[in-house]
């Protein structure tokens, strides 16, 4: 597995030639974690889908898993923030999760009894192998979470893009998150996470928090500052114990 | 029940036209009701009566004439959604509209196609002839292949259109694929059923197999079924009472959808209350 999950030199990433988020300069190694933490608009789904290859770079160099960006697809998995078609798709559980082995051996080779382990692994640690045969639109919103999470780990990849991975997720589902965040680094694969969820990236090695730039990039302890916090999201927050407070509004005018 | 089909050539034609027309219906009904493109097909069974109208006129063959509609409609819509900040339902209705409106002014300004509207709306399933049955027999063996070897980014566009190019498949390009997919169909299926009943062939089997399917190839299997069965049905009903054929086959496949619906309802209630 390549040592470098991802290297950004002054990138830029928006739509259309237009930036959402620049002067990205990043270096995450294999088994490396990186929290994308920031408000709705800061920039963190529009990063995540440029590393994914779904957006190209409006601006400087990226490099991911040692190639360039999209040429890894086999190796990135990619959680998107949205599934609408989650309650309408005739689909079993086990059918979404086995979609994450289509190109693994070929993108029209037919699925080997090692893929059916993987899957049957994947679902089993998110403890939704109970639910393999029930149809999709039947479970709830944290299940089909947790289903989709399953689809990411299924996929065996150096690099996993999750936007707001625990989105919807209860207590369990978290646990049963955290836990297969610890196997897949390792595993040796890279993990970059966008969230608002403060406390979560606070499990991360390192932590950007981006409110259309780059506010702050480092590890969590250092990063994670009332006044930093302040600055991405607009209100003060400190962390006590486990939990974060919220101490200061930050007013404009 | 089964006497029109054995004495009469014309119901045996119009049964294996129907048969064809459902299977290639089903199959691409699916992907149409999942990847929620029902607009898009709406406007493509009525988008091509201009150019049907035009071919008419000019002496061509109908079929190329809806071709070169279908090929107008979807061109116009990329173009409008590529210069505007436009939503493709807005390109859509525009284009469906104006297409429309300029079919029903060729058919006004020629007395010689007032007589053929009914026929190009409606189909002309008693009809048929063995060249129409040979060039849906290719339609639909050419649809099956191009859904079979795209089976997995199909299935991937209807799930999550992003997982499609996170797995390295050309997203832009299986779209294509899938809208040519759904033209085709439509305009060889028109003749039979007609351009403003093709459009029911396409949603309401694969409707009935969206509400009873745990999957995506059963979805096909019970939209199959209901075509077939809705063929049947209609033509016995249209030889009997002497309604329209392709009306007939329509009304039965919808009827089949609400009997499907009504029957979930009730499942879902009776689960509701032993839980």
């Amino acid at each position: 597995m390549n040592s470098t999950a991802v290297v950004a030199r002054r990138l830029v990433v928006g739509y259309d030639g237009r930036a959402v988020l620049s002067g990205i300069d990043a270096y995450l190694k294999a088994g490396g974690s990186t929290a994308l933490v920031g408000s709705n608009g800061s920039g963190k789904s529009t990063l995540l889908k440029t590393l994914a290859g779904l957006l190209p770079p409006v601006d400087g160099a990226l490099e991911i898993l040692g190639g360039k960006v999209g040429e890894m697809s086999q190796k990135v998995a990619y959680l998107s923030q949205f599934h609408p078609s989650g309650f309408v798709l005739p689909l079993c559980a086990i059918d979404v999760v086995r979609m994450a082995r289509y190109d693994q051996r070929g993108r029209w080779a037919k699925r080997s009894p090692s893929d059916d382990i993987i899957v049957a692994e994947s679902m089993e640690m998110m403890k939704v192998a109970n639910l393999a045969n029930t149809p999709l639109r039947d479970l709830s919103g944290g299940q089909q979470q947790r289903v989709y999470l399953a689809q990411v780990l299924a996929r065996r990849a150096g690099l996993l893009l999750l936007d707001e991975p625990t989105a919807g997720l209860d207590a369990p589902g978290r646990a049963a998150y955290m836990d297969a965040m610890v196997f897949e680094r390792q595993r040796g694969a890279a993990i970059v996470t966008a969230t608002h969820d403060v406390a979560e990236a606070s499990t991360c090695d390192r932590v950007l928090l981006v409110a259309g730039r780059i506010v702050a990039d480092g590890p969590p302890a250092i990063v994670m500052t009332p006044e930093n916090l302040l600055e991405t999201f607009g209100i003060g927050l400190t962390k006590v114990g486990d939990h974060l407070v919220v101490t200061e509004h930050h007013h404009d005018h | 029940m089964i006497d029109p089909f054995l004495n009469n050539g014309f119901m045996q034609r119009a049964l294996v036209a129907g048969i064809l027309v459902s299977l290639t219906c089903a199959i691409v009904g699916t992907y149409v009701v999942l990847r929620g493109m029902a607009f898009i097909g709406d406007a493509l069974a009525h988008g091509v009566l201009p150019g049907v109208g035009m071919a008419t006129i000019l002496g061509l063959p109908t079929m190329l004439g809806a071709a070169v509609g279908a090929v107008v409609m979807i061109a116009g819509v990329g173009l409008i959604t590529a210069r505007s900040k436009l939503s493709n339902d807005t390109a859509i209705g525009l284009l469906f509209i104006g297409l429309l409106a300029l079919g029903v002014v060729f058919v006004s300004s020629s007395d010689s196609l007032t007589g053929d509207l009914e026929a190009i709306l409606f189909g002309q399933f008693l009809g048929v002839d063995t060249t129409d049955l040979l060039v849906q027999t290719l339609a639909l063996l050419a649809v099956s292949a191009i859904s079979l070897f795209s089976a997995r980014p199909f299935l991937l566009l209807c799930f999550d259109i992003d997982l499609v190019s996170t797995m390295g498949y050309k997203a832009q390009w299986y779209q294509r694929l899938m809208l040519f997919v759904i033209a085709a169909t439509v305009v060889v299926s028109f003749q039979t059923v007609g351009s403003l009943l093709v459009f029911g062939m396409l949603l309401a089997p694969a409707g009935v197999g969206a509400l009873l399917a745990k999957r995506i190839g059963s979805m096909m299997m019970w939209a199959v079924g209901t075509g077939v069965l809705s063929t049947y049905l209609g033509l016995l009903a249209s030889y009997h009472f002497s309604w329209a054929a392709g009306a007939s086959v329509v009304l039965t496949a919808v009827a089949i959808f609400f009997l499907a619906l009504i029957f979930v309802s009730i499942r879902k209630s009776a689960r509701s209350a032993s839980a």
